[in-house]
Protein backbone atom coordinates (compact mmCIF):
# COMPACT_ATOMS: atom_id res chain seq x y z
CA UNK A 1 0.00 0.00 0.00
CA UNK A 2 2.71 2.16 0.77
CA UNK A 3 6.09 1.60 0.03
CA UNK A 4 8.91 4.14 0.51
CA UNK A 5 12.52 3.64 -0.58
CA UNK A 6 15.84 5.41 0.25
CA UNK A 7 14.04 8.73 1.13
CA UNK A 8 16.30 10.90 1.62
CA UNK A 9 15.42 15.02 2.26
CA UNK A 10 17.95 17.71 2.85
CA UNK A 11 17.48 20.72 3.91
CA UNK A 12 20.19 23.15 3.03
CA UNK A 13 23.14 20.92 4.51
CA UNK A 14 20.65 19.86 7.74
CA UNK A 15 20.31 16.19 6.86
CA UNK A 16 16.28 15.12 7.82
CA UNK A 17 15.79 12.22 6.65
CA UNK A 18 18.78 10.36 6.07
CA UNK A 19 18.05 7.39 3.57
CA UNK A 20 15.35 5.42 4.84
CA UNK A 21 13.09 2.25 3.71
CA UNK A 22 9.89 0.40 5.09
CA UNK A 23 6.58 -0.64 3.89
CA UNK A 24 3.29 -0.99 4.90
CA UNK A 25 1.09 -3.63 4.13
CA UNK A 26 -3.07 -2.86 3.38
CA UNK A 27 -5.08 -2.44 6.30
CA UNK A 28 -2.37 -2.15 8.52
CA UNK A 29 -1.62 0.65 11.41
CA UNK A 30 2.19 1.83 11.08
CA UNK A 31 3.43 3.09 14.25
CA UNK A 32 6.36 6.11 13.50
CA UNK A 33 8.38 6.66 16.80
CA UNK A 34 11.10 8.37 17.76
CA UNK A 35 12.59 11.66 19.65
CA UNK A 36 11.14 15.27 18.35
CA UNK A 37 12.76 16.38 15.23
CA UNK A 38 13.62 12.73 14.18
CA UNK A 39 12.56 13.49 10.97
CA UNK A 40 8.49 12.02 11.79
CA UNK A 41 7.16 14.59 10.02
CA UNK A 42 9.80 15.65 6.94
CA UNK A 43 8.77 11.97 5.81
CA UNK A 44 5.21 12.30 6.40
CA UNK A 45 4.88 15.24 4.80
CA UNK A 46 6.73 13.53 1.87
CA UNK A 47 3.91 10.70 1.51
CA UNK A 48 1.76 13.08 1.48
CA UNK A 49 2.69 15.29 -1.85
CA UNK A 50 3.51 18.50 0.72
CA UNK A 51 6.95 18.02 -0.18
CA UNK A 52 8.96 16.30 -2.28
CA UNK A 53 11.92 14.04 -1.27
CA UNK A 54 15.93 15.27 -2.06
CA UNK A 55 16.48 11.46 -3.09
CA UNK A 56 14.18 8.32 -2.90
CA UNK A 57 10.89 7.48 -3.95
CA UNK A 58 7.61 7.32 -1.49
CA UNK A 59 4.84 5.15 -3.77
CA UNK A 60 1.12 5.61 -2.15
CA UNK A 61 -1.51 2.50 -3.92
CA UNK A 62 0.75 2.59 -6.81
CA UNK A 63 1.12 6.19 -7.03
CA UNK A 64 4.45 7.71 -6.88
CA UNK A 65 4.44 11.05 -4.85
CA UNK A 66 6.82 13.31 -6.95
CA UNK A 67 5.18 12.10 -10.68
CA UNK A 68 1.06 11.69 -9.93
CA UNK A 69 0.77 14.07 -6.79
CA UNK A 70 -3.01 14.30 -7.64
CA UNK A 71 -3.72 11.23 -7.23
CA UNK A 72 -1.53 10.33 -4.71
CA UNK A 73 -3.79 13.18 -2.29
CA UNK A 74 -7.07 12.03 -3.81
CA UNK A 75 -5.92 8.85 -1.37
CA UNK A 76 -4.53 10.49 1.54
CA UNK A 77 -6.27 11.66 4.37
CA UNK A 78 -3.80 13.79 6.54
CA UNK A 79 -4.13 15.00 10.40
CA UNK A 80 -0.77 17.32 10.53
CA UNK A 81 0.30 18.06 14.18
CA UNK A 82 -1.90 21.13 14.21
CA UNK A 83 -5.26 20.59 12.93
CA UNK A 84 -5.72 22.25 10.14
CA UNK A 85 -8.85 24.51 10.91
CA UNK A 86 -10.47 27.83 9.75
CA UNK A 87 -11.30 28.89 13.15
CA UNK A 88 -14.00 31.44 11.96
CA UNK A 89 -16.95 28.41 10.41
CA UNK A 90 -18.58 26.70 11.88
CA UNK A 91 -18.02 22.37 12.19
CA UNK A 92 -20.57 22.26 9.31
CA UNK A 93 -19.35 24.55 6.95
CA UNK A 94 -15.72 23.50 7.60
CA UNK A 95 -16.03 19.48 6.54
CA UNK A 96 -18.60 21.07 3.89
CA UNK A 97 -15.77 22.96 2.33
CA UNK A 98 -13.27 19.84 3.30
CA UNK A 99 -15.16 17.14 1.31
CA UNK A 100 -15.24 19.37 -1.67
CA UNK A 101 -11.69 20.33 -1.40
CA UNK A 102 -11.49 16.83 -1.69
CA UNK A 103 -13.55 16.08 -4.57
CA UNK A 104 -16.60 14.68 -3.14
CA UNK A 105 -19.45 14.64 -5.78
CA UNK A 106 -21.61 17.37 -4.83
CA UNK A 107 -24.29 15.08 -4.16
CA UNK A 108 -22.39 12.67 -1.54
CA UNK A 109 -21.02 15.45 0.37
CA UNK A 110 -24.11 15.29 2.79
CA UNK A 111 -23.82 11.52 3.30
CA UNK A 112 -19.89 11.88 3.45
CA UNK A 113 -20.15 14.49 6.29
CA UNK A 114 -22.47 12.62 8.25
CA UNK A 115 -20.55 9.38 7.98
CA UNK A 116 -17.89 11.18 9.31
CA UNK A 117 -19.18 13.02 11.82
CA UNK A 118 -20.63 10.05 13.31
CA UNK A 119 -17.26 8.16 13.49
CA UNK A 120 -15.53 11.05 15.55
CA UNK A 121 -18.88 11.63 17.22
CA UNK A 122 -18.94 15.34 16.54
CA UNK A 123 -22.80 15.48 15.41
CA UNK A 124 -23.72 17.29 18.82
CA UNK A 125 -21.15 20.55 17.46
CA UNK A 126 -21.99 20.93 14.09
CA UNK A 127 -23.40 24.34 14.48
CA UNK A 128 -20.77 25.39 16.29
CA UNK A 129 -17.92 27.75 15.56
CA UNK A 130 -14.55 25.80 15.69
CA UNK A 131 -12.57 28.52 17.38
CA UNK A 132 -15.30 27.92 20.48
CA UNK A 133 -14.60 24.24 20.44
CA UNK A 134 -12.23 22.21 22.92
CA UNK A 135 -9.08 21.02 22.15
CA UNK A 136 -10.23 17.75 22.01
CA UNK A 137 -13.12 18.79 19.82
CA UNK A 138 -10.61 20.45 17.68
CA UNK A 139 -8.71 17.26 17.44
CA UNK A 140 -11.59 15.53 16.16
CA UNK A 141 -12.30 17.77 13.76
CA UNK A 142 -8.88 17.77 11.83
CA UNK A 143 -9.51 13.56 11.80
CA UNK A 144 -12.92 14.09 10.28
CA UNK A 145 -11.30 16.44 7.30
CA UNK A 146 -8.91 13.63 7.46
CA UNK A 147 -11.50 10.66 6.81
CA UNK A 148 -14.14 12.61 4.63
CA UNK A 149 -13.60 11.24 1.46
CA UNK A 150 -13.08 7.56 2.85
CA UNK A 151 -9.31 7.55 1.62
CA UNK A 152 -7.01 4.41 1.14
CA UNK A 153 -4.06 5.88 3.42
CA UNK A 154 -4.15 7.55 6.59
CA UNK A 155 -1.43 9.56 7.43
CA UNK A 156 -1.75 11.28 11.64
CA UNK A 157 0.83 13.17 13.08
CA UNK A 158 0.59 12.88 16.60
CA UNK A 159 -2.87 12.35 17.18
CA UNK A 160 -3.22 12.28 20.40
CA UNK A 161 -0.93 15.49 21.50
CA UNK A 162 -2.46 17.64 23.76
CA UNK A 163 -5.49 15.52 24.96
CA UNK A 164 -6.76 14.43 28.35
CA UNK A 165 -6.39 10.97 29.35
CA UNK A 166 -10.70 9.71 28.75
CA UNK A 167 -10.20 11.60 25.21
CA UNK A 168 -6.94 9.98 24.34
CA UNK A 169 -8.50 6.74 25.08
CA UNK A 170 -10.97 7.38 22.38
CA UNK A 171 -8.75 8.73 19.89
CA UNK A 172 -7.37 5.57 20.49
CA UNK A 173 -9.93 3.36 19.73
CA UNK A 174 -11.36 5.11 17.40
CA UNK A 175 -8.02 5.02 15.33
CA UNK A 176 -8.21 1.10 16.00
CA UNK A 177 -11.66 1.12 14.32
CA UNK A 178 -10.18 2.53 10.96
CA UNK A 179 -8.07 0.44 10.57
CA UNK A 180 -8.50 -2.95 8.32
CA UNK A 181 -10.53 -0.27 5.75
CA UNK A 182 -7.37 2.14 6.11
CA UNK A 183 -4.09 1.83 5.86
CA UNK A 184 -2.49 3.69 8.88
CA UNK A 185 0.97 5.91 9.25
CA UNK A 186 0.66 7.28 12.92
CA UNK A 187 3.71 9.20 14.69
CA UNK A 188 4.17 9.20 18.30
CA UNK A 189 6.34 10.01 20.68
CA UNK A 190 4.61 8.05 23.65
CA UNK A 191 4.96 4.34 23.62
CA UNK A 192 2.25 2.45 24.96
CA UNK A 193 0.22 4.27 21.87
CA UNK A 194 2.02 1.45 20.01
CA UNK A 195 1.71 -0.64 22.21
CA UNK A 196 -1.50 -0.50 22.06
CA UNK A 197 -2.73 0.33 18.57
CA UNK A 198 0.20 -0.64 16.19
CA UNK A 199 0.77 -3.35 13.95
CA UNK A 200 4.19 -2.18 13.48
CA UNK A 201 6.67 -0.21 14.58
CA UNK A 202 9.28 1.75 12.89
CA UNK A 203 11.92 4.08 15.20
CA UNK A 204 13.79 6.69 13.90
CA UNK A 205 15.91 9.09 15.40
CA UNK A 206 18.21 11.93 13.32
CA UNK A 207 16.94 10.57 10.24
CA UNK A 208 17.72 7.12 10.35
CA UNK A 209 15.77 3.40 11.00
CA UNK A 210 16.93 1.89 14.08
CA UNK A 211 14.11 -0.54 14.16
CA UNK A 212 11.46 -1.78 12.51
CA UNK A 213 9.25 -4.74 14.16
CA UNK A 214 6.29 -5.81 15.49
CA UNK A 215 5.84 -3.81 19.30
CA UNK A 216 6.05 -7.67 20.35
CA UNK A 217 8.88 -8.40 18.75
CA UNK A 218 10.52 -5.24 19.93
CA UNK A 219 9.76 -6.12 23.47
CA UNK A 220 10.85 -9.56 22.93
CA UNK A 221 14.10 -8.86 21.46
CA UNK A 222 15.02 -7.21 24.70
CA UNK A 223 14.28 -10.13 27.01
CA UNK A 224 17.50 -11.66 25.52
CA UNK A 225 18.79 -9.76 28.86
CA UNK A 226 16.09 -9.55 31.93
CA UNK A 227 16.10 -7.34 34.80
CA UNK A 228 16.01 -9.00 38.28
CA UNK A 229 15.19 -6.73 41.33
CA UNK A 230 16.11 -9.17 44.79
CA UNK A 231 15.36 -7.81 48.30
CA UNK A 232 17.61 -9.48 50.95
CA UNK A 233 18.29 -9.49 54.53
CA UNK A 234 21.58 -9.14 54.44
CA UNK A 235 25.09 -7.04 54.58
CA UNK A 236 25.05 -4.98 51.28
CA UNK A 237 28.31 -5.59 50.04
CA UNK A 238 29.12 -9.39 50.79
CA UNK A 239 25.30 -10.05 48.95
CA UNK A 240 26.48 -7.91 46.50
CA UNK A 241 29.61 -10.00 45.18
CA UNK A 242 27.79 -12.75 46.12
CA UNK A 243 25.27 -12.27 43.46
CA UNK A 244 27.42 -10.81 41.24
CA UNK A 245 29.38 -14.35 41.09
CA UNK A 246 26.56 -16.21 40.38
CA UNK A 247 26.27 -17.71 37.13
CA UNK A 248 24.06 -15.56 34.23
CA UNK A 249 24.28 -12.57 36.45
CA UNK A 250 25.97 -9.71 34.01
CA UNK A 251 25.63 -6.65 36.03
CA UNK A 252 24.41 -5.20 39.15
CA UNK A 253 22.66 -1.87 38.04
CA UNK A 254 21.72 -0.50 41.24
CA UNK A 255 22.00 -1.43 44.47
CA UNK A 256 20.64 0.14 48.19
CA UNK A 257 20.52 -0.51 51.54
CA UNK A 258 17.56 0.33 53.77
CA UNK A 259 17.10 -1.46 57.44
CA UNK A 260 19.64 -3.78 57.24
CA UNK A 261 17.82 -4.80 53.92
CA UNK A 262 19.68 -4.71 50.72
CA UNK A 263 17.86 -4.35 47.25
CA UNK A 264 19.57 -4.75 44.06
CA UNK A 265 18.43 -4.63 40.49
CA UNK A 266 20.39 -7.10 38.39
CA UNK A 267 20.78 -7.59 34.67
CA UNK A 268 20.86 -10.92 34.22
CA UNK A 269 21.36 -13.67 30.71
CA UNK A 270 18.18 -15.04 29.83
CA UNK A 271 19.49 -18.34 28.84
CA UNK A 272 20.48 -19.28 32.70
CA UNK A 273 18.07 -20.11 35.81
CA UNK A 274 19.69 -17.23 37.49
CA UNK A 275 16.40 -16.77 39.71
CA UNK A 276 17.14 -20.52 40.98
CA UNK A 277 20.55 -20.25 41.39
CA UNK A 278 20.35 -16.98 43.27
CA UNK A 279 17.41 -17.67 46.02
CA UNK A 280 19.39 -21.11 47.11
CA UNK A 281 22.53 -19.03 46.54
CA UNK A 282 20.64 -17.23 49.11
CA UNK A 283 18.99 -19.03 51.13
CA UNK A 284 22.70 -21.51 51.68
CA UNK A 285 24.15 -17.96 53.26
CA UNK A 286 21.32 -17.83 55.68
CA UNK A 287 20.33 -14.64 54.01
CA UNK A 288 16.35 -14.36 53.74
CA UNK A 289 15.20 -13.28 50.26
CA UNK A 290 12.32 -11.01 51.43
CA UNK A 291 11.18 -10.23 47.56
CA UNK A 292 12.22 -11.07 43.87
CA UNK A 293 10.80 -9.86 40.53
CA UNK A 294 11.38 -9.65 36.76
CA UNK A 295 11.03 -6.42 35.56
CA UNK A 296 9.67 -6.88 31.94
CA UNK A 297 11.03 -4.87 29.48
CA UNK A 298 8.39 -2.46 28.04
CA UNK A 299 9.01 -0.65 24.55
CA UNK A 300 10.24 2.33 26.85
CA UNK A 301 13.52 0.33 28.25
CA UNK A 302 13.41 -0.57 24.22
CA UNK A 303 13.42 2.91 23.00
CA UNK A 304 16.09 4.43 25.35
CA UNK A 305 18.07 1.42 24.89
CA UNK A 306 17.81 2.72 21.32
CA UNK A 307 18.28 5.44 21.62
CA UNK A 308 21.19 5.21 23.79
CA UNK A 309 23.28 2.07 21.93
CA UNK A 310 22.36 4.45 18.48
CA UNK A 311 24.27 7.35 19.97
CA UNK A 312 27.41 5.58 21.22
CA UNK A 313 27.56 3.86 18.22
CA UNK A 314 28.01 7.41 16.98
CA UNK A 315 30.25 9.24 19.25
CA UNK B 1 -12.84 24.80 -12.21
CA UNK B 2 -14.55 23.33 -9.47
CA UNK B 3 -11.85 23.75 -7.05
CA UNK B 4 -11.04 27.10 -8.28
CA UNK B 5 -14.83 27.53 -7.09
CA UNK B 6 -14.34 26.04 -3.62
CA UNK B 7 -11.45 27.88 -2.41
CA UNK B 8 -13.17 30.89 -3.94
CA UNK B 9 -16.62 30.02 -1.96
CA UNK B 10 -14.47 29.74 1.22
CA UNK B 11 -12.33 32.76 0.85
CA UNK B 12 -15.06 34.99 -0.31
CA UNK B 13 -17.83 33.89 3.00
CA UNK B 14 -14.74 34.31 4.91
CA UNK B 15 -14.14 38.16 4.27
CA UNK B 16 -17.80 38.64 5.37
CA UNK B 17 -17.74 36.06 8.60
CA UNK B 18 -14.99 38.46 9.44
CA UNK B 19 -15.31 42.44 10.34
CA UNK B 20 -13.11 42.66 7.24
CA UNK B 21 -15.21 43.37 4.38
CA UNK B 22 -17.50 45.83 6.55
CA UNK B 23 -14.75 47.37 7.64
CA UNK B 24 -12.89 47.89 4.73
CA UNK B 25 -16.39 48.72 2.24
CA UNK B 26 -17.50 51.16 5.09
CA UNK B 27 -13.66 53.02 5.31
CA UNK B 28 -13.58 53.30 1.47
CA UNK B 29 -17.26 54.64 0.75
CA UNK B 30 -17.00 57.49 3.80
CA UNK B 31 -13.37 58.45 2.03
CA UNK B 32 -14.76 58.78 -1.05
CA UNK B 33 -17.96 60.08 0.05
CA UNK B 34 -16.34 63.09 1.92
CA UNK B 35 -13.93 63.87 -1.35
CA UNK B 36 -17.40 63.65 -3.61
CA UNK B 37 -19.18 66.11 -1.06
CA UNK B 38 -15.67 68.56 -1.30
CA UNK B 39 -16.02 68.28 -5.24
CA UNK B 40 -19.90 68.82 -5.52
CA UNK B 41 -19.10 71.94 -2.75
CA UNK B 42 -16.30 73.38 -4.95
CA UNK B 43 -18.40 73.11 -7.82
CA UNK B 44 -21.28 74.99 -6.80
CA UNK B 45 -19.31 77.54 -5.26
CA UNK B 46 -17.38 78.05 -8.75
CA UNK B 47 -20.71 78.25 -10.75
CA UNK B 48 -22.47 80.00 -8.33
CA UNK B 49 -19.46 82.60 -8.62
CA UNK B 50 -19.85 82.44 -12.61
CA UNK B 51 -23.29 83.24 -12.54
CA UNK B 52 -23.05 85.81 -10.05
CA UNK B 53 -19.88 88.02 -12.73
CA UNK B 54 -22.18 87.48 -15.37
CA UNK B 55 -25.39 88.35 -13.71
CA UNK B 56 -23.32 91.71 -12.93
CA UNK B 57 -22.31 91.77 -16.83
CA UNK B 58 -25.24 91.35 -17.70
CA UNK B 59 -24.51 88.26 -19.89
CA UNK B 60 -25.67 84.71 -19.93
CA UNK B 61 -23.52 82.83 -17.90
CA UNK B 62 -20.73 80.47 -19.51
CA UNK B 63 -21.15 76.88 -19.51
CA UNK B 64 -19.72 74.36 -16.81
CA UNK B 65 -18.21 71.14 -17.80
CA UNK B 66 -19.40 68.49 -15.00
CA UNK B 67 -17.64 65.61 -16.47
CA UNK B 68 -14.10 68.29 -16.37
CA UNK B 69 -14.61 69.33 -12.65
CA UNK B 70 -16.31 66.54 -10.73
CA UNK B 71 -16.36 63.08 -12.33
CA UNK B 72 -12.83 63.08 -13.43
CA UNK B 73 -10.93 64.23 -10.06
CA UNK B 74 -13.15 62.10 -8.47
CA UNK B 75 -12.11 59.43 -10.42
CA UNK B 76 -8.63 60.17 -9.49
CA UNK B 77 -9.49 60.62 -5.91
CA UNK B 78 -11.30 57.02 -5.97
CA UNK B 79 -8.32 55.78 -8.27
CA UNK B 80 -5.53 56.50 -5.20
CA UNK B 81 -7.76 55.89 -2.27
CA UNK B 82 -7.88 51.90 -3.89
CA UNK B 83 -4.29 51.85 -3.29
CA UNK B 84 -5.12 52.26 0.80
CA UNK B 85 -7.54 50.08 0.96
CA UNK B 86 -6.21 46.74 -1.22
CA UNK B 87 -3.69 45.99 1.35
CA UNK B 88 -6.38 45.45 4.11
CA UNK B 89 -8.42 43.20 1.60
CA UNK B 90 -5.54 41.07 0.63
CA UNK B 91 -3.28 40.94 3.80
CA UNK B 92 -5.04 38.13 5.01
CA UNK B 93 -4.59 35.87 1.86
CA UNK B 94 -2.27 33.76 1.89
CA UNK B 95 -1.13 34.98 5.53
CA UNK B 96 -3.12 33.51 7.73
CA UNK B 97 -3.11 30.27 6.09
CA UNK B 98 0.39 30.00 6.55
CA UNK B 99 0.37 30.92 10.07
CA UNK B 100 -2.64 28.82 11.18
CA UNK B 101 -1.22 25.95 9.00
CA UNK B 102 -4.42 25.34 6.80
CA UNK B 103 -2.27 25.81 4.11
CA UNK B 104 -1.10 22.45 4.73
CA UNK B 105 -4.57 21.14 4.02
CA UNK B 106 -5.15 22.78 0.99
CA UNK B 107 -1.43 21.77 -0.41
CA UNK B 108 -2.16 17.79 1.06
CA UNK B 109 -5.88 18.13 -1.09
CA UNK B 110 -5.95 17.11 -4.53
CA UNK B 111 -6.10 20.76 -6.07
CA UNK B 112 -2.99 22.35 -7.51
CA UNK B 113 -1.16 25.38 -6.46
CA UNK B 114 -2.31 27.22 -9.61
CA UNK B 115 -6.06 26.94 -8.27
CA UNK B 116 -5.89 27.58 -5.10
CA UNK B 117 -3.52 31.18 -6.10
CA UNK B 118 -6.49 31.81 -8.73
CA UNK B 119 -9.79 30.94 -5.72
CA UNK B 120 -7.86 33.65 -3.36
CA UNK B 121 -7.15 36.35 -6.10
CA UNK B 122 -10.91 36.16 -7.68
CA UNK B 123 -12.61 35.85 -3.61
CA UNK B 124 -9.99 39.05 -3.33
CA UNK B 125 -10.61 40.69 -6.62
CA UNK B 126 -14.47 40.37 -6.28
CA UNK B 127 -14.97 41.98 -2.70
CA UNK B 128 -12.74 44.92 -4.40
CA UNK B 129 -14.89 44.88 -7.30
CA UNK B 130 -18.32 45.13 -5.04
CA UNK B 131 -16.49 47.67 -3.32
CA UNK B 132 -15.94 50.02 -6.51
CA UNK B 133 -18.86 49.86 -7.65
CA UNK B 134 -20.87 50.99 -4.58
CA UNK B 135 -19.44 54.30 -5.77
CA UNK B 136 -22.16 54.49 -8.84
CA UNK B 137 -24.38 56.41 -6.30
CA UNK B 138 -21.98 59.23 -7.22
CA UNK B 139 -22.18 59.61 -10.74
CA UNK B 140 -25.75 59.19 -10.53
CA UNK B 141 -25.97 62.02 -8.17
CA UNK B 142 -24.84 64.14 -11.27
CA UNK B 143 -26.88 62.32 -13.29
CA UNK B 144 -30.07 63.27 -11.69
CA UNK B 145 -28.76 67.13 -11.43
CA UNK B 146 -26.66 68.03 -14.26
CA UNK B 147 -26.05 66.36 -17.57
CA UNK B 148 -22.75 64.27 -17.70
CA UNK B 149 -21.21 62.40 -20.37
CA UNK B 150 -22.17 58.93 -19.44
CA UNK B 151 -19.24 57.05 -21.33
CA UNK B 152 -16.42 58.82 -19.67
CA UNK B 153 -17.97 56.94 -16.63
CA UNK B 154 -18.19 53.64 -17.64
CA UNK B 155 -14.75 53.70 -19.25
CA UNK B 156 -13.60 55.01 -15.59
CA UNK B 157 -15.29 52.18 -13.67
CA UNK B 158 -13.07 49.74 -16.73
CA UNK B 159 -9.78 51.67 -15.21
CA UNK B 160 -10.73 51.36 -11.98
CA UNK B 161 -11.44 47.42 -12.49
CA UNK B 162 -8.26 46.65 -14.33
CA UNK B 163 -6.15 49.19 -11.65
CA UNK B 164 -7.89 46.79 -9.04
CA UNK B 165 -6.85 43.27 -10.66
CA UNK B 166 -3.24 44.63 -10.68
CA UNK B 167 -3.02 46.26 -6.53
CA UNK B 168 -4.88 43.12 -5.47
CA UNK B 169 -2.52 40.55 -7.49
CA UNK B 170 0.36 42.62 -5.61
CA UNK B 171 -1.33 41.84 -2.52
CA UNK B 172 -1.85 38.22 -3.11
CA UNK B 173 1.97 37.75 -4.00
CA UNK B 174 3.01 39.61 -1.32
CA UNK B 175 1.01 38.03 1.43
CA UNK B 176 1.88 34.57 -0.22
CA UNK B 177 5.90 35.57 1.32
CA UNK B 178 4.67 35.96 4.68
CA UNK B 179 2.94 34.27 7.50
CA UNK B 180 1.97 37.74 9.04
CA UNK B 181 -0.71 40.05 8.21
CA UNK B 182 0.66 43.11 9.59
CA UNK B 183 3.88 42.71 7.36
CA UNK B 184 1.59 41.19 4.17
CA UNK B 185 -0.23 45.03 4.54
CA UNK B 186 2.54 46.83 5.15
CA UNK B 187 4.54 45.17 1.64
CA UNK B 188 1.57 45.81 -0.22
CA UNK B 189 1.39 49.06 1.13
CA UNK B 190 4.77 50.61 0.38
CA UNK B 191 4.86 48.34 -3.01
CA UNK B 192 1.31 50.24 -4.57
CA UNK B 193 2.84 53.30 -2.87
CA UNK B 194 6.04 53.19 -5.42
CA UNK B 195 3.75 52.50 -7.72
CA UNK B 196 2.10 55.52 -7.35
CA UNK B 197 5.31 57.75 -7.08
CA UNK B 198 7.12 56.60 -9.53
CA UNK B 199 5.13 58.90 -11.44
CA UNK B 200 6.10 62.01 -10.13
CA UNK B 201 9.78 60.78 -10.43
CA UNK B 202 9.43 60.21 -14.16
CA UNK B 203 8.26 64.28 -13.75
CA UNK B 204 12.52 64.56 -13.18
CA UNK B 205 14.01 62.35 -14.97
CA UNK B 206 14.29 62.66 -18.87
CA UNK B 207 14.19 60.72 -21.35
CA UNK B 208 14.03 56.64 -21.55
CA UNK B 209 14.76 56.07 -17.59
CA UNK B 210 11.78 58.77 -17.06
CA UNK B 211 9.66 56.80 -19.70
CA UNK B 212 10.03 53.87 -17.79
CA UNK B 213 9.17 55.27 -14.66
CA UNK B 214 5.97 57.04 -16.01
CA UNK B 215 4.96 53.55 -17.34
CA UNK B 216 6.01 52.08 -14.40
CA UNK B 217 3.57 54.35 -12.58
CA UNK B 218 0.15 52.62 -11.65
CA UNK B 219 -1.98 55.82 -11.25
CA UNK B 220 0.13 57.18 -14.57
CA UNK B 221 -2.11 54.77 -16.50
CA UNK B 222 -5.63 55.51 -14.55
CA UNK B 223 -5.32 59.19 -16.09
CA UNK B 224 -6.61 58.42 -19.69
CA UNK B 225 -9.21 55.74 -18.24
CA UNK B 226 -11.11 59.28 -15.91
CA UNK B 227 -10.68 61.48 -19.23
CA UNK B 228 -12.78 59.34 -20.90
CA UNK B 229 -10.34 57.24 -23.36
CA UNK B 230 -10.09 53.88 -23.38
CA UNK B 231 -6.53 52.66 -25.04
CA UNK B 232 -6.22 49.05 -24.99
CA UNK B 233 -2.92 49.24 -24.12
CA UNK B 234 -3.60 51.01 -20.17
CA UNK B 235 -5.31 47.70 -19.79
CA UNK B 236 -2.89 45.83 -21.07
CA UNK B 237 -0.36 47.28 -18.88
CA UNK B 238 -3.22 46.10 -15.45
CA UNK B 239 -3.76 42.71 -16.83
CA UNK B 240 -0.07 42.02 -17.57
CA UNK B 241 0.67 43.32 -13.86
CA UNK B 242 -1.84 40.77 -12.88
CA UNK B 243 -0.73 37.98 -14.82
CA UNK B 244 3.02 38.88 -13.21
CA UNK B 245 2.00 38.77 -9.39
CA UNK B 246 -0.17 35.84 -9.83
CA UNK B 247 3.11 34.04 -11.37
CA UNK B 248 4.81 35.19 -8.76
CA UNK B 249 2.39 33.99 -6.42
CA UNK B 250 2.70 30.99 -7.70
CA UNK B 251 6.06 30.57 -7.25
CA UNK B 252 5.95 31.32 -3.88
CA UNK B 253 3.57 28.67 -2.78
CA UNK B 254 5.20 26.14 -5.03
CA UNK B 255 8.96 27.26 -3.16
CA UNK B 256 7.71 26.74 0.11
CA UNK B 257 7.57 23.02 -0.75
CA UNK B 258 11.06 23.09 -1.66
CA UNK B 259 12.80 24.90 0.99
CA UNK B 260 10.27 24.76 4.27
Amino acid sequence: MIEIRNLTKRYGSFLAVDDITFEVEKGKILGFLGPNGAGKTTTMRIVTGFMPPTKGTAVVSGFDVVDNPLDVKRRIGYMPETPPLYVDMTVEEYLNFAARLKQIPAKEVKGAMELACEKVDLNNVLSKVIKALSKGYKQRVGLAQAIIHDPEVLILDEPTIGLDPIQIREVRELIRSLAGEHTIILSTHILPEVDMICDEVVIIQNGKIIAKDTPDGLSKSMKGAERLTVVVEGPTEEVSSVASATEGVNSILESTAENGHCSLVLECDFKFHVRKSLSNVFSKKGWSLLEMKVKESTLEDVFIHMMSSSEEEEV
Amino acid sequence: MKNVITIFNREFRSYFSSPIAYVVIGLFLVLTGVFFYLLMSSFLQYSANLQWQAARMRQPAPPVNVNHMIIRPLFSNISVITLFVVPMITMRSFSDDKKTGTLELLLTSPVTTAQIVAGKFLAAFSLYVIMALLTWVYPLVIVFFGDPDVMPVAISYIGILGMGAASVGIGVWISSMTENQIISAMGTFVVLLFLWLVGWFANFSSGAIGGFFQYLSIVEHFDDFAKGIFDTGHLMYYLSLCGITLFLAHQSIESLRWRS
